[in-house]
Formats: C-alpha cells, sequence, structure tokens
C-alpha cells in the first residue's frame, strides 16, 4: 500500500469523489488556480474546470450561504474555510440555516454540504491561523463535526462525509497534513461518521483524543510501554455524533481515563465526554476522569517558545498518564 | 506528608494479623518508637512502634479485626506536619478568568484514608468483600481496582478450611416472598454453605449475584421448613386446545396473545375454592386462611427466576388474566416490574413444560402452601370411551402436579385439588 499525507489523502479523496459524481464541486478561496494556500485542490482545476473548482470571494458567508443553495438544488458542495479561524463569519450559515434546514422543513430539505476547515496551531500561524473552533460546532445540532487524524481515516471520512446528506464540518489539522504519513488501500473506501478507533489496545488507561493530540497520545503511550504503562489509545475521529459505545467500552475495561485536547479546557470537548462517562460508566471508574487540554488563553502565541507552552506536550501528557495510572 | 500505619508482616508466614489494642487513641501524641498498637497473628502478638514522633490522626481499623498484612491501619502526622496539613488547607487559591493554574489535581490528599473509587465499591459489595482486607498500591495506599481483582483470584486459588456449618435460619412462615426483582442487598456470610475446600485446576470460581443467592436461600429454606408432597395428575386438554384457538384471533384485535397459561390460572382458581386450606400459610399459632387469590407465575429469567402476582385472580375473567399474565411476564424479563408485584402470592404456578420439561416437582414458595407443575401439552395416544364403546383417540395431554406442605393438608384434600383443575380444564365450556 502507498504511504501518502493527510493532505495526499484529502486530495485524493476530494478528486475520486468529484471523479465518479459530478455533482461534487470545490467552493472556497484561492482553491482554482492556486489549488489553495495548502494546496489541497492542486491539480484540481486543470482536471475538472472552473466550473466545479469555484474560486470564492474573501467571504465565508457567502462561501458556505451559496453552497447551502446548491446544496438543496441537487449538487454536493464541498465548502474550503482557508483557516478555521476564518469560519466565524459563517456562523450564522452553518448554525441557523445549514443544521437546521433538515429540521425546519420536517425531513423535506437537507442540506448535504461538506465544510472543510484546516484548524489547530503548533505551525507558527499565530492568533488568526491557529484556533481549534471544534468545540463551538460541536454543540449544533443538526451538524456533524468529523476530525480524522490519519491519512486512512481521512479519505475514508471525507468521501463519507460527501454522501452523507445533511451538512459535515470537515475539520483537517493543519499541523498533520504533511507531518502524518500512512498507508491508502488502492481500492475505493468508506468509513462510517460517529465510529471511533482504537488506534491502540491496552489494559492499565484510556486516553481518548483526537487530531494532533491523537498522535501525541499515542507517542507518550510508547513511552510509557517501557515503564510498564499499557494505555489503550481511542481516536474519536468524529467529534459530533460521539461514538458513546466505543468510549464506555473502553473506560469499562481500563477504569481510568485521560482526555486530551487542544483546544481550550473550558467548555472543551472533554467536558462532555467526562459527563457522559461519569453518567454511563460511574461504577466503573477507579480514578479521578483527567484533562490535558490547551489552556484558556484566547489565542495561540505567535512567539515560538510560547506556542511550545500553549500546545499540550507529549511530555505534559505523559506525565499525567503516569500519574494516572498510579492512582 | 502524613506517616501511614501498615499492618506489619510479623514472621515469614504471616499473612494476616489481628488488632489487638490500640495503645493511642485519635488525638494522642507519640514518641519515636513509642508503641501504638499490639498486633496478635496465629504465631506471636507483639507491640508496632510508631515510625516517627507525631500525633495519631486516624485509626482505621478497629481492635479485633483481622487484616492482611500491609494493610493501611492507621495515619499519624508527623511532629513538624501536623501543622503543614492545617497550612495547607489555608492557602488562598488565585482566582482567576482562567483556568490554567497548577490547581491541586487531587484535593483529598491530605485528608483521612485514601477514597475508594467507585469501581473498587461496586467490586468490593459485589464480591462481599470489606476493603480494608486488601491491600492497596495505589497513591496513598489507595486499593486499585487492579488490587480488588487480583486480591479475589488469590481467594479463589485460596485453600480454606471448611467453616462449620452454621444453624439453618428458623422457620419464618410469614415472611414476604424473597423473591424480588429490585437490587438485593449482599446476604450475610454467615450462609449456611459449606465453603470450597480446594478448587480444581480446570474449575473456575463464578461469583453468585445476589438474585442467585436469594434464590438458593429460598429454595433452601422451603425444604427445610416444609414437607413437600407432591401429587400428579394427567389432562386432557382438547377442550382448552379447542377455545384457545376459537379465540386466538379475537384476543389478538384486542392486542392480547392468548396463551394456555390463564387458563391454568383459572383451573387453579376453581381449585382452590374447591380446597381452601392450600390458599393458606401453616403458622404454629394457626392456619392462616386467605380470602384473597393472588396467583403467582413463575417466569423464567437468564440469571435465575421471579415470580410476579396476578392480583384477585378470581375475579378477572378470560382476557383480564390474560392481559395480566402477559404484561406481568414481560415486564419480569425486562427487569420492569415493581418491587410490590412479586410480593403478597397466596399460590403459585410453575409453568415448566414450556421448555419440555413433562412433569416436575417444584418446592413451594414460601409461605406459601402448594405449587402447581404443569407440563409440556403433547399428544398422545389414548383410550377413550364413547357411547360405551373404547377407542384410542390422539388427545393434546399433559401432566400436572401439585406440591402442598404436608403439614397444612393431606393426600387427599390435594387430591380434590387435581381433579377439580382436571374436571374444569377438560369440560371447559369458557364463560
Amino acid at each position: 500500500m502507498a504511504e501518502i499525507t493527510l493532505l495526499e489523502s484529502i486530495r485524493t479523496g476530494l478528486d475520486e469523489m468529484m471523479a465518479i459524481d459530478d455533482r461534487v464541486f470545490v467552493f472556497g478561496e484561492d482553491v482554482g488556480k492556486r489549488g489553495g494556500v495548502f494546496r489541497v485542490t492542486e491539480g484540481l482545476y486543470e482536471k475538472y474546470g472552473p466550473m466545479r473548482i469555484i474560486d470564492s470571494p474573501l467571504a465565508e458567508s457567502v462561501i458556505v450561504g451559496a453552497c447551502i443553495g446548491a446544496s438543496v438544488n441537487d449538487t454536493l458542495p464541498v465548502a474550503e474555510i482557508q483557516f478555521a479561524d476564518f469560519i466565524h463569519p459563517s456562523f450564522n450559515q452553518i448554525v441557523s440555516e445549514a443544521a437546521r434546514i433538515r429540521y425546519r422543513s420536517n425531513g423535506d430539505w437537507s442540506v448535504p454540504m461538506v465544510i472543510r476547515a484546516p484548524y489547530g496551531g503548533g505551525i507558527h500561524g499565530a492568533l488568526y491561523h491557529s484556533q481549534s473552533i471544534e468545540a463551538i460546532f460541536c454543540h449544533i445540532p443538526g451538524l456533524k463535526v468529523v476530525a480524522p487524524a490519519t491519512p486512512y481515516d481521512a479519505k475514508g471520512l471525507l468521501k463519507a462525509s460527501i454522501e452523507d446528506p445533511d451538512p459535515v464540518l470537515f475539520l483537517e489539522h493543519k499541523k498533520c497534513y504533511r507531518l502524518i504519513k500512512g498507508p491508502i488501500p488502492e481500492e475505493d473506501y468508506r468509513l462510517p461518521i460517529g465510529k471511533a478507533d482504537v488506534k491502540r489496545s491496552g489494559s492499565d488507561l484510556t486516553v481518548i483524543a483526537y487530531g494532533l493530540m491523537m498522535h501525541y497520545s499515542l507517542e507518550a503511550a510508547k513511552q510509557l510501554e517501557q515503564e510498564g504503562i499499557d494505555a489503550e489509545i481511542i481516536d474519536l475521529r468524529t467529534l459530533r455524533p460521539l461514538d458513546v459505545d466505543a468510549i464506555l467500552a473502553s473506560v469499562t475495561k481500563t477504569s481510568k481515563v485521560l482526555i486530551v485536547h487542544e483546544d481550550n479546557l473550558t467548555g472543551g470537548l472533554g467536558g462532555e465526554i467526562s459527563a457522559i462517562i461519569s453518567e454511563h460508566a460511574f461504577e466503573h471508574l477507579d480514578g479521578p476522569i483527567r484533562r490535558v487540554c490547551g489552556p484558556d488563553v484566547p489565542a495561540m502565541p505567535y512567539a515560538k517558545t510560547l506556542e511550545e507552552v500553549f500546545l499540550p506536550s507529549v511530555e505534559q501528557i505523559t506525565d499525567a498518564m503516569r500519574e494516572l495510572a498510579a492512582y | 506528608m502524613p506517616t501511614e500505619i501498615k499492618m506489619p508482616q510479623l514472621g515469614e508466614s504471616v499473612v494476616e494479623g489481628t488488632i489487638g489494642k490500640w495503645l493511642k487513641q485519635p488525638g494522642d501524641k507519640v514518641d519515636e518508637y513509642e508503641a501504638l498498637l499490639e498486633v496478635m497473628t496465629d504465631k506471636v502478638d507483639s507491640e508496632v512502634p510508631a515510625p516517627s514522633a507525631g500525633v495519631l490522626r486516624e485509626i482505621l481499623v478497629p481492635e479485633g479485626e483481622t487484616v492482611s498484612v500491609g494493610t493501611l491501619i492507621a495515619i499519624l502526622d508527623s511532629a513538624d506536619e501536623s501543622q503543614a496539613v492545617v497550612q495547607e488547607t489555608t492557602t488562598v487559591q488565585e482566582v482567576g478568568g482562567n483556568n490554567t493554574s497548577s490547581r491541586p489535581t487531587n484535593r483529598s490528599t491530605t485528608v483521612g484514608a485514601p477514597p475508594i473509587s467507585p469501581v473498587v465499591a461496586r467490586l468490593v459489595a459485589e464480591h462481599n468483600l470489606e476493603v480494608s482486607q486488601i491491600s492497596g498500591t495505589g497513591q496513598g495506599g489507595r486499593v486499585t481496582k487492579q488490587d480488588v481483582l487480583k486480591f479475589i483470584s488469590q481467594q479463589a486459588q485460596l485453600v480454606k478450611q471448611p467453616e462449620p456449618v452454621a444453624e439453618p435460619t428458623p422457620p419464618n412462615p410469614v415472611a414476604p416472598p424473597p423473591v424480588t426483582p429490585a437490587p438485593v442487598a449482599p446476604v450475610s456470610p454467615a450462609a449456611p454453605v459449606p465453603t470450597i475446600t480446594e478448587l480444581p485446576e480446570d474449575a473456575e470460581l463464578v461469583p453468585i449475584s445476589p438474585m442467585r443467592r436469594i434464590i438458593a436461600e429460598h429454595m433452601v429454606r422451603s425444604r427445610s421448613i416444609a414437607p413437600h408432597v407432591t401429587t400428579v395428575a394427567e389432562v386432557d386438554l382438547s377442550k382448552i386446545v379447542a377455545h384457545r384457538s376459537r379465540y386466538k384471533a379475537d384476543f389478538e384485535r384486542q392486542n392480547v396473545k392468548l396463551t394456555f397459561t390463564p387458563y391454568f390460572v383459572q383451573a387453579s382458581v376453581a381449585a382452590l375454592q374447591a380446597a381452601p386450606v392450600l390458599n393458606g400459610t401453616y403458622s404454629d399459632e394457626g392456619i392462616v386462611l386467605n380470602h384473597r387469590i393472588n396467583m403467582g407465575i413463575a417466569v423464567a429469567l437468564d440469571e435465575g427466576l421471579i415470580v410476579p402476582v396476578v392480583r384477585d385472580a378470581d375475579e378477572k375473567n378470560l382476557l383480564g388474566l390474560s392481559r395480566a399474565v402477559n404484561d406481568l411476564s414481560d415486564r419480569a424479563r425486562t427487569r420492569r416490574l415493581k418491587p410490590d408485584e412479586t410480593q403478597g402470592g397466596t399460590f403459585t404456578i410453575s409453568n415448566h413444560g414450556v421448555s419440555g420439561s413433562l412433569f416436575a416437582t417444584p418446592i413451594i414458595n414460601q409461605p406459601q402452601s402448594g405449587i402447581l407443575g404443569v407440563g409440556a401439552i403433547q399428544k398422545r395416544a389414548v383410550v377413550i370411551t364413547q357411547d360405551g364403546v373404547d377407542a384410542i383417540a390422539i388427545r393434546p395431554m399433559c401432566y400436572i402436579s401439585l406440591t402442598f406442605d404436608h403439614r397444612i393438608t393431606d393426600g387427599a384434600m390435594a387430591d380434590t385439588f387435581l381433579m377439580t383443575i382436571k374436571n374444569y380444564l377438560e369440560t371447559y365450556a369458557g364463560e
């Protein structure tokens, strides 16, 4: 199997979907001739032309709003928000329109749209190019939020997202784009939305993570293996709806849980996961549910040293895991 | 940090010790090496000295209790640290808008015995253990889930001396039926059950669920207080089968599945009216004759069995009985019965035939006096006499058995009961 980067897996996923279904089109800033600022759509303009790889104005509310309109007219739009940091102008379109049309029309209409958004930091992107916005959108009923961490998961989930009859916010971690490589099968495949994946099986404690932090947690687990600590790593892959069964199955097994996310602590996904666990698996807990998260600071700073402090590190995760295992 | 006092190992082969006497009480000052307590083992009695000077904060294991080596038995505040503790708790937390501060992750580290986690609490309750029996390897000597699991597997391996069998529980004929759907409190360890002397290598020890334990106790008790006698009859169910197939669709239209059970309830009601003593309870003060007929219906569950009660069965017609039986057995299987729905039964029907059994001798559901066993309905060749001519006919036949308490009545009355059922079912004409 060929090893490709996360970025390439998204590009090939898009390419393959556009090839088999001419209802699929891409709409976003600089996605056309330039191939997107991260080069995700590179080569697609040449292949599919300006009617299917469409450059948008610098107006995110237009990107999402136009895609909603197109999606109720028998197309499958893939909107690209250049950086998740810029998604906020389209908040109203996503939350009040896209996520609610099925409900509002009593099931007569739906918005089969994907909104791709590169998120997260660690790339020296500073305040406007590093945000994690998942918790805000995970609060919205009617919206699905997907955040794959590996090329295999990204490609399979992107295809499933494009085919999904409802709006999906598809989050791509910027630092993972070229850092993470993995094998991809030749054949066509899909991965179901709403299913987590056990990336490492273990018995002593469970670490629940996604995106870049999933890779950091895997690294931490590898280090702790030498100390005799056997951690299970759950990659959520989909943040809404959460795979409650997978979470509870792992907690029942290990009885100790650490939740790791780069998004800041308060009101983050970790709180929701923690609540689910204490509601449904309280009698299986053998320790407090712990979180390692980004700090409640307004934004990722620019200075490299401060950026490092902001981003949860492998070391921090290792320490928290060690402490929890000893609890 | 407080100093933990643990049960010391007082000899190479000693695995546990009994607290003989606490020589110091909580709040007492102790010097280093001063005797804190006396410990008794099967080999020696000895004093345990304080590892450092300080104040005895808390005694965790009372006198007379036996715990395994390494168990936390007391906590001592070292002389200079008893103040440090106070200081720590009065430190003002910096309050800011952000949650970035180094908030202590475990607020209970400085207070009392290590906390018991939910999973540990559940495991010790399920296995009828005391946390103090188990030595903890977690933070601050906390007993972890793994410690409990290890302890349980060690216990299972352990070769135990058989304990003397305790006195059987005295008969208590007016006690409520003990099989209840609600979670049940763990049964006292003094139950008259022999302990396992040795677990064979190719066997495993499966923990007993609370329901299983209750059933076991109830069966032993019922057998020990009531002399059981069983009498059997055979019933031709042609009339019932015909009636049922005629009315099944009718009932279905009213959303009721018509089974054979309500017919047996009706027949049992008629039989209890003919032999009312079987609707009673034997006691030393006299026979309690129940005027209401509350029919228990035994329902098999994966993990045991339960007996919901159809109240005032004599006041219901076939439709009402069907509804009640279906509702109760459905809810019994999904564990949604209310506690009082299994209580107050005056007689029980065990429909063991549903699982293929021809006839059985069920155990009486105390404090009742009889239980009807209904066997499988099978087509059999039987000799019938029609217009004075004998002939062999194929008929749906069924064995029914009445197991009764011989203290309350005798065989003749029991047979009256069975014959009433037989006649009722064989001449059934509907309502």
